[in-house]
């Protein structure tokens, strides 16, 4: 088993504007990160400091400039998520990095059950199964039975926070990104939160959050990292 | 799974003009097993005509189609002749067209639209025929009490799902889609996407989806293409190319829509 399960190393990241005359805008320069089995890093950093860009970019969903992203899969091949083609960011999607987003990006007409078995549907892991394993992950967040054969677009921000939360955990991810999980979530279920970070921890996954709420960051987090603004024009 | 290490569809340098204009400069693109790859751009960007091409259905002027097929062998499209590819379109590829009617036998039950197909495959048992078809027709949410009715008088939405269960009854390993949600009504076009998004993961289909609907990209495609005054602008990982667009016309085309 590898040191790390992640390794960002040299990242930097900007944005050209084209409908705006071409304005660059440089977010990240030389960034990196390392984070071990079992680890949560928490980033920290002003707003705008580029924490949710560099979360972004190890979700594969922006583009990185420069550097690498080393990802370790649970067989222990290493993939480069910087160079990767879209067939194996893909993969790594499926296998290897889980996200939970603050905002859930709502499919019209599927129920939430089925929203939060949908990443152990993609591995093959049989339909039932898959859908007990939701479930039992939705009660366990205090989702109420009656609203998992619903689609979530109704939900409020709590809850459709909740399935996010239990589609990010439910398939065991290697790593774990987690933006906000515990921004509209009562104290009751702020509990549960720690404790499946806690869990994630103790199986052997890498976390990585952004956490604004002080009192969950020092609960769950080995170490926060500080992710700072470039100055102007450098 | 070595099969799915190779693409089932690769298209290189394809290039064609109508009179002055490029349609298709220079288009490569590969699709592999399973995979969604959506096509965007304006009407006139030439991504109907790569539908066409990578279907036989238009012939290049230069480039070349290759399909590898169900047995492993790869297949030249523009070469093969008309009766192989005639025999390929109603086995291993489907094609959901636009315009319902362009894709059903108006003059033929729902029942028998979904049962023609089948008979192309060699299905002869009349009730075995007929039981798939109703099947179906529940699949794509339509009641089998309307089995025996004709197209025209179904709604365009019901119209378009009938398509669908007659294009996937065989199940291809590959269908080609020309703006399936496109001319529907909105609340319509939700339910159709959802329909698609679901049959396809299930089946495990590779679909070439063209769409002026990015929206609907995002919704089904594992990877999208852009494509402007016939050729490939910007390509990638959907969700890549639509948060982080670099090319000044994917800036456009992402900005310009509304987001609900």
């Amino acid at each position: 088993m590898s040191d790390w399960v992640l390794k960002a190393e040299g990242l930097s990241k900007g944005f050209t504007l084209h409908l705006q005359g071409g304005v660059r805008i440089p977010v990240l320069r030389d960034a990196g990160l390392v984070v071990a089995p079992g680890e949560c890093v928490a980033l920290s950093g002003p707003s705008g400091a580029g924490k949710s860009t560099l979360m972004r970019l190890l979700q594969g969903n922006y583009g990185a400039d420069e550097g690498a992203i080393l990802i370790c899969r649970a067989d222990g091949s290493v993939a480069d998520l910087a160079t990767a083609s879209p067939r194996e960011v893909n993969g790594l999607r499926r296998d290897t990095i889980g996200h939970v987003s603050q905002f859930l990006r709502v499919i019209p007409r599927v129920p939430a059950l089925e929203v939060v078995a949908a990443p152990l549907l993609a591995r093959g892991v049989a339909r039932e199964l898959a859908l007990a394993r939701a479930q039992a992950l939705l009660r366990r967040l205090n989702l109420p039975d009656r609203l998992h054969a619903l689609p979530p677009a109704t939900f409020s921000g709590g809850e459709q926070q909740r399935v996010n939360l239990a589609r990010g955990f439910v398939a065991d991810f290697p790593l774990v990104l987690l933006d906000e999980p515990t921004a509209s979530l009562d104290a009751a279920n702020r509990e549960v939160v720690i404790a499946l970070i806690g869990e994630a921890k103790a199986r052997g996954a890498a976390l990585v959050g952004i956490f604004h709420d002080l009192d969950v960051r020092g609960r769950v987090a080995d170490r926060v990292v500080e992710v700072l603004p470039l100055r102007e024009a450098a | 799974m070595m099969a799915d290490d190779e693409p089932i569809l690769s298209a290189r340098g394809l290039s064609l003009s109508f009179g002055a204009v490029r349609a298709l400069d220079e288009v490569s693109i590969d699709l592999w097993p399973g995979e969604v790859l959506a096509i965007v751009g304006e009407s006139g960007s030439g991504k109907s005509t790569l539908l066409r091409a990578l279907a036989g259905e238009m012939r290049p002027d230069a480039g070349r189609v290759t399909y590898r097929d169900a047995s492993g062998e790869a297949l030249e499209v523009h070469a093969m002749g008309e009766p192989a590819l005639r025999r390929l379109a109603r086995t291993e590829w489907g094609f959901v067209r636009q315009d319902a009617r362009d894709g059903l036998r108006m003059g033929v039950s729902a029942g028998g639209n979904v049962g023609e197909r089948l008979m192309a495959v060699g299905a002869r048992h009349y009730g075995d025929i007929r039981t798939e078809a109703e099947r179906w027709l529940e699949r794509v949410e339509i009641s089998p009490s309307r089995i025996d009715d004709r197209p025209g008088q179904f709604s365009g939405g019901m119209r378009q799902r009938l398509q669908i269960a007659r294009t996937l009854v065989t199940r291809p390993r590959l269908v080609f889609m020309d703006e399936p949600t496109g001319g529907l009504d909105v609340s319509v076009q939700a339910r159709l996407l959802d329909l698609i998004r679901g049959l396809v993961s299930d089946l495990g289909i590779a679909v070439v989806l063209v769409t002026h609907d990015i929206a609907a990209a995002r919704l089904l495609a594992h990877r999208l293409v852009v494509m402007r005054h016939g050729r490939v602008v910007e390509e990638g990982l959907t969700d890549r190319v639509l948060d982080d667009p670099r090319h000044p016309y994917t800036q456009l085309l992402v900005s310009s829509v509304l987001a609900a």
